[in-house]
C-alpha cells in the first residue's frame, strides 16, 4: 500500500515546483518554458540524451581510429601510410560543419536507397549516422596524430627490448608501445576529446535533433532567448565538465611512478 | 552635437507638418497632375515581386500595379521594398501605393490604410512526395517532416501531429534537398510558395501540395496612406480591387505567374461575383 501511494505523491511534488516555474515567468518575466511545460521540457531532454549519445559514441570511434590509423603510420607498407596521410590531411584541413554538408547532402543521396515504412525510397544513412561518421572522422584524425606524437616519445631502447623478445610489430605496438604512448598523449587527447564532444552542435545544420537544435526552437517559439541561452551554457558546461573529470581520473589511473610526469 | 541635435528635431517636425499638409489634399487628383503613380513592390519573393534577367521588376504585384496606372492614365514608376521598411516608405510618402505581400494584422491596420477587400491570402501546405500517400495531417502521425527552423507553425505540427521530431533546416534549399532526397515525407510551408515550387519545377512531379486548413489562411493586403484610406484614393483602389476579383483579372494573374489558382482566391472571386 505504501508504494501506490508514493508514486502517487511525486508527480505532485513536480507539479508544485512546475508552478513554481510558471509563476517565476508571469511575476518576474524570466520564462523557463523548457522547464515546466510537458512538451518542451520532453524534447530538450530527447535532446540533451541524443548530444550525449553522439558524444559518446564519436569519442569511442575517434579513438579506434587513433589508435588503428597511428598504428598504419608506422607501417612499412607506402601506400597504407599514404592512404592514413591523405586521410589526415582531408579531415583535418576542411571545417567540419562543410564535412557534415558534404556528407548528408553530396555523398548521402548517392548511397543505395531502401524503401522505408511510408512508401519513400530514402538513403541508407539517415542524419544521425552521418553526423557520427563525420564527427568520428574528424577528430580521429587529430587523433592520430596525437598517438603518433605520443608513440614517437616512447624510447628506441624500449622497442628495441620488445623485438628481441621476439614480439611481432602488431604485438610491439599494443603491449608495449600504446601503453607508453597512451600516458604521453592523454592531455593532448583529453583536449581533443572535449573540443569533438562540443562541436556535436554542428549537427544542428544537418537537422539531428541534438541540445541545440531543439533550443533554437525552443527559443524561437517561446522568444526566451536569453533563459535558454542559460541552460545551454549549463548543460554543456556539465557534460564537457564530466568528460574532464573522468579523463583526469583515467590519466591518475594510468600514471606510473617516476614515469612521464 | 546640440546643434546637430536640434537640426535633427527641426528636420523631423517639418517631415510631420508636411506629412500633414499632404494628408490634407486629395492624393488621387495629385497622382493624376503629377501623372506618374510610385507603387512600392518586392524584389525578393518570387513570383509576386522579382526581377527578370534584365534587371526588371516583374511579377503578379508589379502586373497589378501597372494594372493601376492603366486605369489611371499615368505612367508608372516601381520602387523596390522589403519587409522592414515597406510601412515607412508609404508613412513618408516615397510612395503612393504598396502592394507587397503584406500580411493584414490589426497592429498594421492602426499604422496603415489596408484597403477592403483584400486581394490574397496565404496559409500553409504540405509538399508531400506522393509515396507516402498523405491526404491530411492526420496521417502525419510518426514520420519525419522537412521544415524551416524557426517558421511559427513548427511547434503545432510536432507537438499536435507528427509527435516526432521535424527534420528542420536553416535555409529553404537544404528543406528542398532533403525532401527530394526521401528524408522525409513532405515539406511543410506557405501554401502559395509551394504551389508555385510545384507548378515551375519539374524535380517536382512526385511531389503534390496537401493543403493543411489547421492554420488558418493569413489575407495580404494592398495599403495606401492611413489618412487616405476612407478618401477618394482609398475608395478609388477598393473599387479597383472588387473588379479585379470580380474580373478575374487577379485568377488570370495568378495561373499566369504562380501557375495554377489557390482555393482562397477561387473562393473570393466567387464571392465577389455573387454581391
Amino acid at each position: 500500500m505504501q508504494r501506490p501511494t508514493d508514486r502517487n505523491h511525486r508527480p505532485h511534488l513536480m507539479e508544485a515546483f512546475w508552478d513554481f516555474l510558471r509563476s517565476l515567468n508571469d511575476a518576474y518575466g524570466i520564462n523557463l518554458v523548457q522547464f515546466y511545460d510537458d512538451f518542451e521540457r520532453t524534447r530538450l531532454l530527447r535532446g540533451m540524451w541524443t548530444t550525449i549519445k553522439l558524444a559518446v559514441i564519436c569519442i569511442g570511434l575517434s579513438v579506434i581510429i587513433g589508435i588503428i590509423g597511428a598504428w598504419l603510420q608506422g607501417s612499412r607498407h607506402r601506400i597504407l601510410k599514404a592512404i592514413v596521410q591523405g586521410y589526415i590531411q582531408f579531415f583535418r584541413n576542411t571545417p567540419p560543419l562543410v564535412q557534415m554538408y558534404f556528407f548528408y547532402f553530396a555523398l548521402g543521396p548517392q548511397m543505395p536507397r531502401v524503401v522505408n515504412e511510408y512508401g519513400i525510397a530514402q538513403p541508407m544513412l539517415g542524419s544521425f549516422e552521418w553526423a557520427v561518421i563525420s564527427l568520428s572522422f574528424f577528430a580521429g584524425a587529430f587523433n592520430v596524430e596525437i598517438f603518433r606524437s605520443g608513440i614517437e616519445a616512447v624510447q628506441k631502447s624500449t622497442i628495441e627490448a620488445a623485438e628481441s623478445l621476439c614480439f611481432n610489430r602488431w604485438q610491439t605496438y599494443w603491449y608495449v608501445i600504446l601503453p607508453l604512448a597512451v600516458r604521453f598523449c592523454l592531455p593532448a587527447l583529453n583536449n581533443n576529446l572535449v573540443n569533438l564532444a562540443k562541436t556535436t552542435t554542428q549537427a544542428y545544420a544537418i537537422a539531428v535533433p541534438e541540445t541545440l537544435y531543439v533550443a533554437s526552437q525552443i527559443w524561437s517559439d517561446h522568444i526566451n532567448v536569453f533563459e535558454m541561452m542559460i541552460t545551454l551554457l549549463t548543460f554543456y558546461l556539465l557534460l564537457v565538465g564530466v568528460i574532464v573529470w573522468l579523463m583526469t581520473r583515467l590519466e591518475r589511473a594510468l600514471a606510473i611512478p617516476g614515469y612521464g610526469r | 552635437m546640440k546643434r546637430k541635435f536640434s537640426a535633427a528635431i527641426a528636420a523631423l517636425f517639418g517631415a510631420v507638418m508636411a506629412m500633414g499638409a499632404t494628408a490634407q489634399a486629395d492624393q488621387l487628383a495629385e497622382i493624376k497632375q503629377k501623372g506618374t503613380l510610385v507603387v512600392g513592390v518586392k524584389t525578393d519573393y518570387p513570383p509576386w515581386g522579382m526581377r527578370d534577367a534584365n534587371g526588371n521588376i516583374v511579377g503578379m504585384e508589379p502586373d497589378m500595379a501597372a494594372d493601376v496606372a492603366k486605369r489611371l492614365g499615368v505612367k508608372l514608376e516601381l520602387v523596390p521594398v522589403v519587409s522592414s521598411n515597406r510601412i515607412q516608405f508609404l508613412q513618408q510618402g516615397k510612395i503612393d501605393l504598396m502592394i507587397a505581400t503584406m500580411s493584414d494584422t490589426p497592429e498594421r491596420r492602426k499604422v496603415v490604410g489596408i484597403i477592403d477587400p483584400v486581394y490574397y491570402a496565404s496559409g500553409v501546405a504540405l509538399l508531400a512526395n506522393k509515396a507516402a500517400n498523405i491526404k491530411s495531417v492526420e496521417d502525419l502521425k510518426g514520420k519525419p517532416v522537412c521544415a524551416l527552423q524557426g517558421a511559427y507553425y513548427n511547434n503545432d505540427m510536432q507537438s499536435k501531429y507528427t509527435q516526432t521530431d521535424l527534420v528542420a533546416f536553416k535555409g529553404i534549399p537544404e528543406a528542398e534537398q532533403a525532401l527530394l532526397d526521401g528524408r522525409c515525407v513532405g515539406f511543410i510551408y506557405d501554401d502559395v510558395v509551394l504551389i508555385w515550387k510545384k507548378a515551375q519545377d519539374p524535380k517536382f512531379a512526385n511531389f503534390e501540395v496537401v493543403p493543411l486548413p489547421q492554420w488558418p489562411v493569413v489575407p495580404w493586403g494592398i495599403a495606401v496612406k492611413l489618412e487616405e484610406r476612407d478618401g477618394p484614393w482609398g475608395k478609388f483602389m477598393a473599387e479597383t480591387i472588387t473588379d479585379w476579383l470580380k474580373s478575374g483579372t487577379l485568377l488570370e494573374l495568378e495561373k499566369k505567374w504562380v501557375g495554377d489558382n489557390t482555393a482562397w482566391l477561387k473562393e473570393a472571386s466567387e464571392k465577389a461575383k455573387g454581391n
